[in-house]
């Protein structure tokens, strides 16, 4: 197996190509927030952050800072014409109503029955929740973008989730820095990889079974 | 009626030791910073304390940790730049955490408010924050019970209220802040402006002062996140 895998914003980029014009969108805290900046052209999603506002935009300039106007990872944000405020029940009826189209969350492992673990890796510590395990029962469609493996080399895609669980079965597509799988009827389906590594290479670092029902298309991306 | 009241230090006189007090904000939006530095002075302890965050650096909510004036937080995320004064209470047993999903969070509060009892959410089912809970298919999908949320008092950052208390707030800082009017006992509220009645358009009152008991005005109020990157400490 060779060190080749996207980058973070790679990563990202592929993810945002799935996302429609029109489209209403809850990126997780850190690294899914990447998605908001490869947009495709012509096409312009509207954000929704927990804490209350449909339609913000990017950070502003250091020093521009209002502190009342933050994303759900307390950072500021600027608003776009057309955006909304709204206190937190009508935000998480949003949520769990199912009227976002798409929520792209950050994993630590996900099973091949769409069983989600981001939010603890166990018992130690302080734990936090936010609003992960509503996220993952809201949107149409929930999408996690991660590496492949851990730090260590460690499958992330797995039969079953060791680290406690967000949510069960509410999973349908993974992008991973080597492979675009998705979750169908209990078992990862292959839908993309990157051409430079076989099928053989990939199921090595994937703990479950990777199906394939259709030719797999290479993973190509732009360099970031 | 008139329920706007002199200072910040007459408003939470009436706190008594074991209460259930709900804060608003949501990260430095929205936190009502005055209201509960006089908490603090003020000095009721065994407090129960319901708010998204259990607190940040040195000051507002984690201030009244680090005074011991908490029990218990009920939150949904105890974490933030600098989480010492709850990490080190909750770790040494000092303080119980009852950790709840944000959105379940706001529901519950909100049935409070409203006068439900009892409600059935998707979110949590299967997972450890179900423990306990009763379970029920509705249309074939299995939800979980959750129960309401009520506080003897609420203390709320508002933007303009008037004297009949009805509130607007400052963009994200509205967050919780409406739900926990509804669902307090006792609503005290720090509006950085009291207009006259009808200055508020109708139309835009977020909060009706049905909800509302006592007000009082802090003009310029002390933003949390810039007192965070001070570095301030209270008292």
């Amino acid at each position: 197996m060779t060190d080749i895998k996207l980058s973070n914003a790679q990563i990202a980029w592929r993810a945002a190509q799935d996302i429609t014009d029109g489209a209403y969108v809850n990126l997780g805290i850190g690294f899914p927030e990447m998605v908001a900046q490869y947009q495709p052209p012509g096409r312009q999603a509207i954000f929704h952050t927990e804490n209350g506002i449909l339609d913000f935009g990017p950070s502003p300039a250091p020093g521009e800072e209002d502190w009342d106007l933050i994303n759900a990872g307390k950072r500021a944000v600027t608003l776009n014409p057309g955006a909304a405020f709204f206190h937190h029940a009508d935000s998480f009826a949003m949520v769990r109503g199912g009227h976002l189209d798409v929520a792209i969350l950050g994993a630590y492992q996900v099973a091949q029955n769409g069983d989600l673990a981001n939010w603890r890796v166990g018992d130690k510590g302080v734990p936090a929740v936010g609003g992960a395990m509503d996220l993952v029962h809201g949107a149409k469609r929930v999408a996690v973008i991660t590496d492949h493996v851990t730090k260590k080399g460690a499958p992330k895609l797995v039969e079953t989730c060791a680290f406690p669980l967000t949510g069960l079965a509410c999973v349908t597509r993974v992008y991973t820095s080597l492979a675009v799988v998705d979750i169908e009827d209990g078992r990862f389906v292959l839908r993309e990889k990157l051409p430079q590594i076989s099928l053989a290479e990939l199921q090595n670092v994937t703990a479950a079974q990777l199906h394939v029902t259709d030719p797999v298309t290479d993973l190509i991306t732009p360099d970031l | 009626m008139d329920k706007t009241i002199q200072n910040a230090a007459k408003a939470v006189a009436q706190i008594p030791d074991g209460a259930v007090v709900m804060i608003g904000g949501f990260g430095g939006a929205g936190a009502p910073v005055e209201l509960i530095h006089a908490l603090i002075d003020h000095g009721a302890k065994d407090l129960t304390v319901i708010n998204n965050n259990a607190g940040n650096g040195r000051i507002g909510i984690a201030a009244m940790i680090d005074a011991g004036l908490v029990a218990k937080m009920v939150c949904s995320f105890p974490r933030s730049s600098d989480p010492r004064a709850f990490n080190e209470k909750y770790l040494s047993g000092q303080i119980a955490l009852e950790l709840v999903p944000q959105g379940t969070l706001a529901e519950r509060i909100r049935a409070g408010g409203a006068g439900i009892p009892a409600f059935y959410t998707p979110t949590g089912v299967g997972t450890e924050l179900a423990t306990g809970k009763p379970t029920a298919e509705f249309d074939g999908r299995p939800f979980l019970q959750e129960r309401w949320l009520r506080a003897d008092f609420a203390l709320i950052k508002a933007e303009h209220a008037d004297r009949h208390g009805n509130l607007t707030y400052n963009k994200t800082g509205r967050n919780f802040n409406p739900l926990m009017c509804a669902a307090a006992e006792t609503t005290i509220v720090q509006a950085s402006k009291i207009v006259d009645l009808g200055a508020i358009n109708p139309e835009h009152v977020v909060t009706p002062g049905l909800f509302v008991d006592h007000v009082v005005e802090i003009p310029n109020p002390q933003q949390e996140e810039l007192l965070i990157r001070a570095e301030a400490v209270y008292p």
